[in-house]
């Protein structure tokens, strides 16, 4: 579960919002601009809320009012960012180990097979197309064992035809790993596929009205 | 003359002076290009203070503070430490002349690192530490290599504060640039001109490899 109860400001911009995730994964749905990446970047430790609370089910991220802030390396949330940004300078094996933490339960095997990356692990990250990199990026938040695990738009890089394959990789991580997964996207098949529960967001806000696809 | 020492003399301390110059050096460059913080516009100034000043004017404020009866000197002294017009002044006034480059060199490397890959690994569970370590350093490091080599470059060069604090003392304080001085100062010419090129073949050697190491990295990339 991920308590979600904070204001951020942001220049012009203000983001509020006051959700209990509980789904498998929950999809953050809304034009851009509207403040989905905001929300996994204040989860990440990434941004700060000038108000609020953040938590998880292992406990207090952030609370304005206690003086809590946990730096990002502290808050145990696999986070695989737009850009996934893997390292340049480092083999897809470095990549995906680099955040392995001790007693980490998953093998690194076991990892490399469910998102069949197993014979990139040698290759270097330039080498990569862009949907070996989302599975890279997807096996490296994996290996530092999250408590939560951060998507946005993992698949925006991808074209249609590649997407549609990448799906069953997620549904997997989904139904093997039982970490709760924030999803941001903009494809409403993608939230129809992957989410158990949408949150839509406008201009910082969540929307009031029941979601339903216009299409 | 001995050209060998000399030689020899001015490379030790030049690299002597670059080693002295990395640990602070990176810290500073760091703390310029990530950090935010109260004195952040006068640290710069500092740091980058010899490389505007007359190099002869460094030279005099360094004596200042570390001759035997300076603020800093006393305290050498005291520990048994001699510093004015010895080996250790050279490798003195060549680490604060050659400072300001490779600070400002490594500097722009490190704000040219992506901030997604050091947030990336923060996520990770990587402390900042770490994350300098791992990630900022090595995409740095064509910056840093080529920090280094300036830094080195300019040690090798270095005149004006060297002949203040360590004077030209043959056989234990004279390098390359101070003996060339001394030297044409008394009609030794040919000696001389056979130093000015020995230091150009140095300048030579360190920027080719140099520029051939920015560029390999620069192919892997």
């Amino acid at each position: 579960m991920i308590l979600l109860d904070f204001t951020l400001r942001q220049g012009g911009f203000t983001l509020e919002i006051h959700e209990r995730l509980a789904a498998r994964v929950t999809a953050l749905f809304g034009p851009s601009g509207a403040g989905k990446t905001t929300v996994l970047d204040a989860i990440a430790g990434l941004r700060r809320p000038a108000s609020g609370s953040i938590a998880i089910d292992s406990g207090i991220l952030f609370d304005r009012a206690a003086g809590i802030d946990l730096p990002p390396h502290k808050r145990h949330i696999g986070y695989v960012a737009q850009d996934v940004a893997l390292f340049p300078h480092m083999t897809v094996r470095q990549n995906v180990l680099y955040g392995r933490r001790e007693g980490q339960k998953l093998a690194l095997d076991a990892v490399a097979s469910m998102l069949e990356i197993d014979r990139l692990l040698d290759r270097r990250v330039p080498q990569l197309s862009g949907g070996e990199r989302q599975r890279v990026a997807v096996a490296r938040a994996l290996m530092s064992a999250p408590q939560v695990l951060l998507f946005d738009e993992p698949l925006a890089a991808v074209d249609v035809e590649r997407r549609r394959r990448i799906w069953p990789y997620l549904e997997r991580v989904r139904d093997e790993l039982r970490v709760p997964i924030v999803y941001v996207t903009h494809d409403p098949v993608e939230v129809d596929r992957l989410a158990d529960h949408v949150v839509r967001l406008e201009n910082g806000r969540v929307a009031d009205r029941p979601f339903t696809f216009l299409h | 003359m001995d050209v060998w020492q000399i030689t020899w003399f001015t490379l030790a301390t030049a690299a002597l002076a670059t080693a002295l110059m990395v640990p602070p050096g990176l810290l500073i460059a760091w703390a310029l290009a990530r950090k935010r913080f109260r004195g952040r516009l006068l640290l710069d100034t500092i740091v980058s203070l010899p490389l505007v000043m007359p190099p002869v004017a460094t030279g005099l404020l360094l004596l200042t503070l570390f001759a035997p009866l300076g603020p800093i000197g006393r305290v050498l002294a005291r520990a048994g430490v001699q510093l004015v017009f010895t080996w250790k002044a050279v490798v003195l006034a060549m680490t604060v002349m050659g400072l300001p480059l490779f600070v400002r060199t490594v500097r722009a490397g490190f704000e040219q690192v992506d901030h997604r890959f050091e947030a990336a690994a923060a996520t990770l569970g990587a402390a900042p530490w770490r994350v300098f370590l791992t990630v900022t350093l090595p995409l740095a490091r064509p910056a840093v290599i080529g920090g280094a080599v300036l830094g080195f470059a300019r040690a090798i060069g270095e005149f004006g504060a060297t002949i203040m604090i360590a004077g030209s003392i043959p056989g234990a304080t004279r390098t390359l640039a101070v003996a060339i001085y001394s030297l044409s100062e008394i009609g030794r010419t040919g000696e001389a001109a056979g130093l000015v090129l020995i230091s150009a073949a140095i300048a030579f050697a360190a920027l080719w490899w140099s520029n051939r190491l920015v560029w390999t990295a620069g192919e892997n990339a």
